[in-house]
């Protein structure tokens, strides 16, 4: 259920300073508002930000939508945005359409940038990234000192060997593919334009590249230091809606910082003018929200709930922020009315209905299996449904060209890349892991074993039994005692073919049935009266497992100095005749 | 006394006029018994204040196995020297293949008769110094390894320093602690010796014989047993502890009324993700984070394929989705579960609307693609149900909640705003942990979205859905730091754990 989870730091002086004192209660409030404390300290405060809360990655987003949800600005907060002046432009040129097809542009005038605000905007940025940027697949943003840039601004795409600038922090100039190839960013995003033809880049008027999206900016014209007073910013993708969204995050951001906001016209096939703050619209009915909270609201405190969370109401109509992006539905709102009643302030009840519990069939089973073999005085073990190639083949004497109807994981990051065939290899190497243990030692495990067959994915729950020392005649006497227990009646064969594993003449096939046979004639009828039908005969006669002595060279390869005998068998086929 | 002498056993009865000795291996020879047995029962007669014994440890040196052999044909130094008294001097390796000494015997006897100044070594010869007496005359390790086995502080200078030169040596002595018993015998346990013990009259083991006859066992004593002594541990069969756990689980949840969902391990992203509402390119869905297998799954049918690409490409009924093209392909792709969500999603997808309301949870275990740490693993368990109820709402799920977590032994309990991609309201769960003072995150909660209820129950249907992590739970009773011992499956642990009292 838990996702990578998103951290931002909150300077406590300033948060102090401009929201209020880190007391106790405040703690509790942060909690409350959905975004838990991390780690407080003397300098900072951790909080974590849920994914659907992009706009709460940084202190101004936060300190935004805390304070009315503290109940200090409530209502949608406007922002004075400027018209475009006459070169505030951006071309798109058709080239970028197979790379990266759109993008997303504002100017902010006036910011008065100091090292801590620089910070705080490379940080904003960097988590933008990370979340809703998908680690700049999905959004790559850039920030230029507009200064150094002369407009109109051209996005378009070039072969990479046309590309070269000095990127940011570097004294020389690189190609593109010098780029994905030699600079750290260039490797770490190398992917996302991996087997494009063309690289997009930003370029001023002057034929200055600006940056390289998704991976670098120039050092000449994408450098932001304490001068830079007015910035570009772009952000570029795939879907032109989260573009804008994110283009709103950061604009709001840096409007929260003093900046002030210019619109850009954006010349694709039709003109585009961005950033846009208009609140988009949405309905919320008293009703559902009073059904699905279990509450007895009227309007007017829903208005005053949900304004708390930075919307407008007027009349079941809501103005939702142009910076949200994660209202879809109803529902969404009707969370934040709950988060600003206060999850604390709900009555917990339990309705009054009646239904009737019941564990599954298999599990009541299974811990009757336990039960019996644990009045046997043995140990239940429970071992990972993931292995490896060692344990589950070398070890138990197949070679590499019997590997065969396995079932792996793709890029495992430990040596458990395949899922379990059967259970005897972690039986056997739980004993060979507790050779210092006393003996004698009986351990079995019940669990679900994977393999191939015939294409499909085959997944059944086994159960394994091994004695040591121990031999035929021994678990022998335990299998019967068992199936005896649970009135599941076999035959015991000479098998033509067995596992590797096992003696040859200590070894037997496991057959389901024989005195089912004879009841197969009798007449069966069941506890609602009714006839039954009877298990077919495939069921019968089916090999479910072996019984044996281990073999001395399987033993050597586990090193376990003691005689193993060994029973595995399929419960799916008791499952179904029992269940 | 009577009352000692009686609750005497029969190997104490044995040693008991012997306790005057002083030496073990005196009382063994008297008693007729092996030293184990003597040493226990001394222990038994000071239990019961008959006698004090005190310990002292004494070194003693021993023979080695190689000490033993030299004993029998010479150090290879002596070995050496009669090869040189005949020869006087020889080439090294002419001297070495004539003595048949191996290599490092070879280097050990030059060693040892160079530092003894009865050779020296000229052009890879040796030379013989010693005068014939000294070569006559046993040297101080001789003599000394003759009188093994030694004390070592009764030892006399030289022999501490003949000790010193072969410890160096391979095996051919040894030290050996030893601990003495001295016995001192109480008044109490003087009075006991001389006490007459009529042995015929009580009874010791009560044997099926003893039974068979009434006048066996009539008015007579049965020997009393020390019963505070220790007797050995023996050890029983169980439930792994995890299980134990699990079925602890089950049992709450039944108790409420709760019907058990089971399923398979491997499911198609479909069910895990798509239909959970989880965009197709959430981070989640990555092989970073999941298990993918390079097999693809056929998908349910199309009515229900249908509506959960329409739930994620514009929305449902009032949704607008997540608005991106939907990949059936995608949606094929076959995972390890990454959650019991994914059993909720096929079983709503079956639930028929006369059989509401309904109640189901699921315990089992889930993967996710990470390396393996005290507090991490790939394979983790989760809990959780799921009420779907026409009448539900989020007071009901936090009662549920309330009355579940009480059920784990929980009192304190505090809901916080979460998020999970399937679920609004979302809702975190702290519980308080009485003994480390903190709130503990244990469970994720939440009511369904409409765009996951609508494609799988064809219309909204409130369904509270909460979950949590057992695993969490387990270590904590279990006074656990590292999530690995759940899986390390440790004999000696396993069969000294104990069970779940709960």
């Amino acid at each position: 259920m838990k996702y990578k989870m998103a951290i931002i730091n909150l300077n406590k002086k300033q948060f102090e300073k401009e929201i209020g004192k880190l007391d106790e209660k405040m703690q509790d409030r942060i909690a409350m508002f959905g975004t838990p404390i991390e780690k407080i300290n003397n300098e900072e405060i951790q909080v974590e930000i849920f994914p659907n809360r992009p706009d709460l990655l940084s202190y101004q987003g936060f300190k935004r939508s805390f304070l009315t949800f503290l109940g200090k600005k409530t209502g949608l907060k406007k922002y004075k945005i400027n018209k475009p002046k006459k070169d505030y432009k951006v071309i798109i040129d058709s080239s970028v359409k197979n790379v990266r097809p759109y993008t997303a542009c504002a100017i902010v005038k006036s910011l008065k940038l100091n090292d801590e605000k620089i910070k705080e905007l490379i940080e904003i940025q960097e988590k933008l990234h990370i979340t809703i940027g998908r680690k700049r697949k999905k959004i790559a943003i850039g920030i230029y000192p507009l200064e150094k840039i002369k407009l109109p601004i051209i996005f378009k795409a070039l072969e990479p060997d046309k590309i070269k600038f000095i990127l940011l922090e570097m004294d020389r100039e690189m190609s593109g593919l010098q780029i994905l190839q030699r600079h750290p960013a260039g490797r770490d995003y190398a992917h996302l334009l991996a087997g494009k033809a063309k690289f997009p880049i930003f370029i001023d008027a002057n034929k200055n590249i600006l940056s390289m999206p998704p991976i670098i900016n120039s050092q000449l014209t994408g450098k932001i230091t304490e001068k830079t007073k007015d910035v570009f910013i772009e952000c570029s993708g795939f879907d032109f809606e989260i573009l804008k969204k994110c283009l709103n995050i950061i604009i709001t951001s840096l409007a929260d910082m003093g900046g002030k906001i210019y619109q850009m016209e954006l010349k694709y096939k039709n003109i585009k003018i961005t950033p846009d703050l208009t609140p988009e619209k949405a309905k919320i009915s008293l009703e559902n929200t009073n059904k699905l909270l279990g509450l007895n609201l009227d309007e007017k405190q829903l208005k005053q709930l949900i304004e708390k969370m930075g919307y407008d109401y007027n009349k079941g109509g809501v103005k939702i922020p142009a910076w949200r992006i994660d209202i879809l539905h109803e529902v969404d709102l009707i969370e934040d009315v709950a988060i600003a009643y206060g999850y604390e302030n709900f009555i917990p009840e339990i309705p009054d209905i009646s239904t009737i519990g019941q564990e599954n069939s298999k599990e009541t089973i299974k811990r009757k299996i336990a039960e019996i073999l644990s009045g046997l005085k043995m140990l239940e073990v429970s071992n990972y449904h993931l292995t490896n190639k060692k344990d589950e083949f070398t070890k138990m004497g197949i070679s590499k060209k019997q590997e065969k109807d396995f079932i792996e994981v793709e890029e495992s990051k430990t040596d458990y890349t395949l899922l379990r065939k059967y259970l005897t290899p972690y039986l056997l190497k739980n004993l060979s892991e507790n050779i210092d243990s006393e003996y004698p030692q009986s351990i079995f495990e019940i669990g679900k074993v994977f393999k191939l067959q015939k294409e499909e994915i085959n997944e059944r729950e086994n159960l394994a039994v091994a004695i040591t020392p121990g031999n035929f005649t021994e678990i022998k006497q335990r299998l019967e005692y068992f199936l005896k227990m649970i009135n599941v009646k076999i035959k015991i064969k000479e098998p033509e073919e067995f596992p590797l594993h096992f003696i040859d003449g200590r070894v037997a096939e496991i057959i389901l049935g024989e005195s089912d046979l004879m009841s197969k004639q009798m007449k069966v009828v069941g506890g609602d009266g009714r006839r039954k039908e009877k298990p077919n005969s495939e069921t019968l006669n089916k090999r479910i497992g072996f019984v044996g002595e281990i073999h001395p060279k399987i033993l050597k390869n586990w090193k376990i100095k003691m005689p193993v005998a060994i029973f595995e068998i399929n419960l799916e086929e008791i499952f179904e005749k029992l269940g | 006394m009577e009352k000692i002498i009686e609750s005497l056993s029969p190997n104490e009865r044995k040693i008991l006029p012997h306790l005057e000795e002083k030496k073990i291996s005196e009382i063994c020879k008297k008693s007729n018994l092996d030293q184990t047995s003597v040493l226990r029962a001394l222990e038994y007669l000071q239990n019961k204040k008959i006698v004090n014994l005190s310990f002292k440890k004494k070194k003693i040196i021993e023979i080695g196995v190689n000490g033993a052999l030299y004993k029998k044909k010479g150090l290879p130094e002596r070995r050496l020297l009669h090869l040189l008294n005949e020869k006087r001097i020889l080439k090294l390796q002419e001297a070495q293949k004539e003595s048949r000494l191996s290599n490092d015997e070879f280097k050990a006897a030059i060693g040892a008769l160079k530092k003894k100044a009865m050779i020296e070594l000229k052009n890879q010869r040796i030379i013989l110094n010693a005068n014939k007496e000294e070569i006559s005359k046993k040297i101080l390790e001789e003599s000394f390894i003759e009188v093994l086995p030694i004390e070592h502080d009764s030892l006399s200078p030289e022999q501490l320093h003949a000790l010193k030169s072969l410890q160096n040596r391979k095996d051919i002595v040894r030290t050996k602690e030893e601990k003495i018993i001295n016995i001192e015998v109480t008044e109490l346990g003087k009075k006991a010796i001389n006490y007459r013990i009529k042995e015929k009259d009580s009874i010791e083991q009560i044997t099926p014989e003893i039974l068979k006859k009434e006048s066996q066992w009539k008015s007579k004593k049965f020997r009393r047993y020390d019963i505070v002594s220790s007797v050995p541990a023996i050890n029983g069969g169980k439930r792994h502890f995890v299980n134990q756990s699990m079925d602890y689980a089950r049992k709450i949840w039944t108790d409420m009324g709760f019907k058990e969902m089971t399923g398979n391990m491997i499911v198609s992203s479909f069910w895990n993700f798509d239909a959970l509402f989880t965009a197709q390119d959430h981070p989640v869905r990555e092989m970073q984070d999941t298990f993918f297998l390079d097999k693809k799954a056929t998908l349910p049918d199309k009515k229900i394929v249908k509506a959960v690409k329409d739930a994620h490409e514009k929305g449902t009924t009032g949704s607008k989705g997540w608005q991106y093209e939907w990949d059936d392909e995608e949606a094929k792709r076959l995972v390890m579960r990454t959650h019991t969500t994914c059993l909720s999603s096929q079983t709503l997808a079956k639930l028929k609307e006369e059989n509401l309301p309904a109640k189901f949870f699921a315990i089992g275990k889930n993967f996710r693609n990470e390396t393996v740490d005290w507090s991490h693993g790939f394979e983790f368990h989760q809990s959780e149900g799921i009420v779907v109820d026409e009448n539900a709402d989020f007071r009901h799920l936090l009662g549920y909640l309330k009355q579940f977590f009480k059920k784990m032994g929980f009192e304190k309990i505090r809901f916080r705003p979460g998020f999970f991609s399937y679920t609004e309201p979302s809702v975190e769960v702290d519980v308080w942990h009485p003994e480390k003072k903190v709130w503990l995150e244990l469970g994720g909660a939440g009511m369904f979205r409409p765009e996951v209820t609508i494609p799988l129950l064809g219309k909204h249907i409130p369904i509270l859905a909460w979950g949590m992590g057992p695993d969490r739970i387990i270590t904590d009773y279990y006074g656990i730091k590292d999530l690995r011992e759940l899986y390390k499956n440790n004999i000696t642990q396993l069969r000294k754990i104990k069970f779940w009292m709960k």
